[in-house]
């Protein structure tokens, strides 16, 4: 019999088979629990996992939906990377893609009725400022004073949200929107414009794959990336090799910020073209269960961010031709990231079978 | 203002504070272990639930409050065994937590949503809200599990070396918490406002997160934090209905604003760190190292 | 399908002997009439399909719940002409335009969706889909397939103000809003007026909860104006903890957007009910004739949009519920406006001359409090 308390043996080495076998092996637990759960509820499993996963992708639109549902999360997780690889905590991705918004979105407003080709690139350079600065305040006070990150970053979030919500619903607003809370729209140039027509994908998946081929060649080809990866398995090794660890933390926040808040930048320029209270739902979060589940590594973080955004496509399929609860999605996302977290000491750990005496 | 209208501020502030109470004493006993769970927000939810849907389904206010309890120890259980004995990251164990509370309390409720329920007085929570707070303080500092406990926090390998089980006193430590963000949940559905509707917490668990390093991990701190939080929110309620205007955007960044400040101050010395966070928060444990 | 033909027709000539040649007439007259009543049928029988996009849970005993009453009652009044579908908990931001597009993609021919931040979205997705009509809750921009459509509570707010002017002893009446939107504030303005005509020591507490929903927060706002001499309490936010506030504390209230009675039985005078229910109806029906055009609906009591429930004999005495009824049959026939001038705004500035009624844009936008009202707008 299994016992529920594996016995554990260390591995010298982490085993890379297991890196990539633990995704896998989560996603399936995942699939499996979940026709479990659908049965319970009285609902086809079969028909149910083909409706929450199949049929969500089986259009070209489908597909592209679940790309602009990706992009945001492939670009915030691999962001993330750069402070999780160094065990820096960061869970205030959503209040840097707030501030990235603000700044960002605050330019378009400026322009609102110029245009010109420079307009779009100064909003994601002030999207990735918003960002980094809001991510800059959780490393200074670590550096500093040396507050935990995990709560001043959580802190910000709410922060940078009120912040929004103070400007939209204040200096911001739209004088010609009947004072509901919305901010006037961009100007066309400060939308990112549609790759192909009729599909929703847009230029904001350019920047995502720049961003993640970006994040790969610092952390493979760089001096920068080396000192990070380092830093993050063994600090007092780090510090011995002479790594200057308040630069490298500084970094981390930095690359983590600016890429989060150009993805918030990319979501209101996007799709919508204005800011208004509630932009994203729960990006910055949903997008921490991506990191992980990517093994904070890029070409990981993509297949983990089309994981991701399938659940969410998935709940409202379900909801849509099944009558399933919109909230089986978070289920799902929840379950997927238990099954992983669960899973993930099998790379540094092997189970060992003794037998009884 | 009159005593009456003084008196009847004084009732509706002790009764909007006692969930973060709640949830925050429990959430303080686990991170006095060692244990971060960010959680408190799912738990809260499925405790919420969980108590309205079996008050709904059998008619008895007992039997709701145990299978809350019931509920929070299984959350909080699961996190358990993914975080001490599968040594899982912390931090992304109890996110997930959160979220797959937000779904399953939400599938739970579907049908319920809307029912009418007869509510209880919610005093008798107030006042064991504050029974809890000071049990838990005299658990810690006057007797000698409660010093195990601390011990486990500050330094996990000195306690394994001193033949403490860290495994089980972190197990009793978040098994309380996810009970007592169950209470808190179940209070509001029951107590607070009757009902059920999907994520009816509306953020508390974060505050309640942001209580804990408020209070420097100070039992008796937590009411003092929890009061001026929910007291602060309550005051800004009655200056607006008197008439007083101000942005309520700045008034509602406060209690977040103000833990950060508290958390750089006790940081920021590196002996107020050594009297305040429990050292081995978030840092897993393994015997054989 | 032929042999249920068939058969009795066989019977019928059975006392004649069948060459086989005469059965194989009585088949192909039975194949031949069967299909062309069966295309005559089908041609007509082709379901239009209704899709709704919901802010909410249905459950919410509120806002949403009163939108899926409304589609139900148009699938009853529609029958098999129509199938109806919806998205719950949709968020407005940018998902809302997946999902309207989900809906507008998979055969749906007309789509509501009901929140007004879901305006932009609407539009973008119509642009993309031109032979799906879109209707738009609340909103204010149109296109030549989508039609906004919204309801005049505020003539409902007129009459609880008046119920509450004449009913209250305290003199203060507890206001839970939520966000500083026209819509809210012309609510307000509206009770106000209509309250203050009746009796003119009225005073209005004012809480904003910045909020739709947050059950917790609204029993906090009702319990803090119970505790400020409120005693009756009226709220434009979407839960029934007010109502169950105002019960437990002995008080009065009015219920929102549904009839709220069974929450507070002994504090529930009237409530506000929005009757979406026609108008959807009607809107589907246009879709099948192929009528539908692109049009500004802001229906009021007068089309059945806003309903009063029925006023509780308990607790009004019977004058007061024959006014308030009489005061529908006024605003039905329009012989009663609820901003009927002279109306002046805090600021003593005259916004309606004496005799003049307030006009849709006025309404529409409306960003400040009349006179009378105390305290600030947020901002």
């Amino acid at each position: 019999m299994i016992s529920f308390i594996p016995e554990l043996e260390a591995r010298g080495n982490p085993s890379t088979t297991m890196n990539f076998l633990v995704p896998v092996i989560a996603v399936t637990l995942t699939i499996l629990t979940g026709s479990v759960i659908f049965a319970m509820m009285g609902f086809d499993p079969l028909y149910a996992l083909h409706t929450f996963f199949i049929s969500p992708i089986s259009t070209s639109y489908g597909i592209s939906e679940l790309l602009v549902k990706a992009t945001p999360l492939a670009l915030i997780a691999v962001g993330l990377a750069f402070c999780f690889k160094n065990n820096l905590y960061n869970i205030g991705a959503e209040g840097q893609l707030t501030m990235g918004a603000v700044f960002g979105g605050g330019i378009g407003l400026l322009f609102y009725d110029t245009s010109g080709f420079w307009i779009l690139p100064l909003m994601i350079i002030g999207g990735a400022v918003g960002g980094a600065l809001w991510g800059l305040i959780p490393a200074v006070l670590k550096v500093r004073f040396n507050t935990n990150e995990i709560l001043t970053s959580l802190m910000l979030v709410y922060i940078a949200i009120l912040i929004l919500d103070y400007l939209v619903v204040g200096p911001w607003k739209d004088p010609q929107g009947y004072s509901f809370p919305k901010t006037r729209k961009f100007g066309d140039s400060g939308r990112m414009p549609l790759l192909f027509s009729g599909l929703r994908v847009h230029f904001g998946i350019i920047i995502t794959l720049i961003g993640v081929f970006a994040s790969w060649f610092i952390f493979s080809k760089t001096m920068l990336g080396y000192q990070l990866k380092v830093s993050g398995y063994s600090p007092i090794a780090s510090r011995y090799a002479g790594f200057n660890q308040n630069y490298l933390i500084y970094t981390a926040f930095i690359f983590s910020g600016a890429f989060a808040g150009i993805a918030g930048l990319g979501e209101v320029s996007g799709p919508i073209g204005l800011l208004y209270r509630d932009i994203s739902p729960n990006y910055g979060f949903t997008a921490i269960i991506v990191a992980f589940l990517g093994r904070l590594h890029p070409i990981g973080i993509i297949f983990a961010s089309l994981v991701i955004a399938l659940t969410y496509l998935g709940a409202e399929d379900a909801q849509l031709f099944m009558q399933i609860p919109a909230a089986v999605g978070f289920v799902f996302q929840g379950l997927v990231l238990f099954y992983l977290l669960g899973t993930e000491l099998l790379v540094n750990f092997k189970i060992v079978f003794r037998k009884n005496l | 203002m009159s005593f009456d209208v003084l008196i009847g501020v004084i009732q509706i502030i002790l009764v909007a504070t006692t969930p973060l109470v709640f949830a925050a004493i429990g959430e303080l006993v686990t991170e006095k272990t060692g244990v971060l769970n960010l959680g408190v927000e799912g738990m809260m939810l499925v405790g919420a639930v969980t108590a309205f849907v079996t008050l709904v389904i059998t008619g008895s206010y007992t039997l709701a409050f145990l299978v809350s309890l019931l509920s929070g120890a299984l959350m909080s259980g699961l996190f358990a065994y993914l975080v001490l004995i599968l040594m899982s990251n912390q931090v992304a164990t109890g996110l997930a937590l959160t979220i797959f509370g937000i779904g399953l309390s939400s599938m739970i409720g579907k049908n319920y949503i809307g029912t009418p329920i007869q509510g209880l007085n919610p005093y008798f929570f107030v006042a064991l809200s504050f029974i809890i707070v000071f049990l838990v303080s005299y658990f810690f500092y006057k007797t000698k599990l409660g010093l195990i406990f601390r011990a486990v926090g500050e330094s996990h390998n000195s306690s394994h070396a001193l033949g403490y089980s860290v495994i089980k006193v972190r197990l009793m430590g978040i098994i309380f918490g996810g009970c007592m963000c169950a209470l808190a949940g179940s209070y509001m559905s029951i107590c607070y406002a009757p009902m059920w509707q999907e994520n009816m917490t509306a953020g508390r668990g974060w505050i309640a997160l942001a209580l804990v390093v408020f209070a420097t991990w100070k039992p008796g701190r937590i009411l003092v934090g929890a009061y001026i939080f929910g007291g602060v929110s309550i005051l800004q309620m009655n200056l607006q209905a008197w008439g007083v205007n101000f942005p309520g955007q700045f008034f509602n960044m406060a209690p977040y604003l103000a833990t950060m400040i508290v958390l750089i101050i006790i940081s920021s010395n590196r002996l107020r760190i050594k009297l305040s966070a429990p050292a081995s928060l978030t840092i897993p444990f393994f015997k054989g190292r | 399908m032929l042999r249920i033909v068939e058969r009795p027709l066989i019977k019928m000539l059975n006392k004649q002997l069948f060459l086989a040649g005469e059965v194989k007439m009585i088949r192909l007259i039975t194949l031949i009439i069967t299909i062309l009543g069966v295309s005559i049928g089908s041609a007509n029988a082709d379901p239009k399909k209704v899709g709704f996009i919901y802010i909410g849970p249905p459950g919410d005993h509120g806002w949403t719940y009163m939108h899926d009453v409304g589609r139900q009652y148009m699938e009853s009044q529609l029958g098999d002409a129509v199938t109806s579908t919806y998205i719950e908990n949709v968020p407005e931001n940018a998902d809302a335009v997946r999902a309207i597009r989900k809906l507008a993609a998979s055969g749906h021919d007309l789509i509501f969706t009901t929140s007004f931040n879901y305006m932009d979205q609407t539009l973008e997705v119509a642009k993309e889909f031109p032979d799906v009509k879109f209707e738009h809750a609340t909103g204010y921009m149109r296109a030549p397939n989508v039609s906004t459509y919204s309801a005049r509570f505020y003539e409902g707010r007129t009459i609880s103000g008046h119920i509450a002017g004449k009913m209250t002893k305290s003199n203060i009446i507890g206001y839970i809003a939520s966000f500083p939107i026209p819509e809210v504030v012309r609510g307000i303005n509206a009770f106000y007026l209509a309250a203050s005509k009746v009796n003119p020591d009225i005073q209005i507490k004012i809480i904003w909860a910045f909020t739709w929903y947050d059950p917790g927060k609204e029993a906090d706002a009702a319990n803090t104006l119970i505790n400020q001499g409120a005693d009756i309490l009226v709220q434009h936010t979407d839960t029934f903890a007010p109502c169950q506030a105002a019960e437990k504390a002995g008080i009065l209230a009015f219920g929102q957007a549904s009839n709220q009675e069974e929450f507070c039985p002994n504090a529930h005078l009237t409530a506000i009910e929005d009757i979406w229910g026609p108008y959807y109806a009607q809107r589907a029906q246009a879709v099948v004739d192929g009528s539908w055009a692109e049009k500004d609906t802001w229906d009021g009591m007068a089309e059945g949009m806003v309903v009063m429930s029925p006023y509780n004999a308990k607790l009004m005495p019977t004058d007061l519920i024959q006014e308030a009824v009489a005061m529908e049959v006024a605003i039905k026939d329009g012989t009663l406006h609820p901003f009927t001038g002279p109306i002046y705004d805090q600021a003593g500035e005259l916004r309606v001359a004496e005799g003049e009624v307030a006009d849709d844009f006025m309404m529409a936008t409306m960003d400040w409090y009349v006179k009378g009202i105390d305290g600030e707008l947020p901002q």
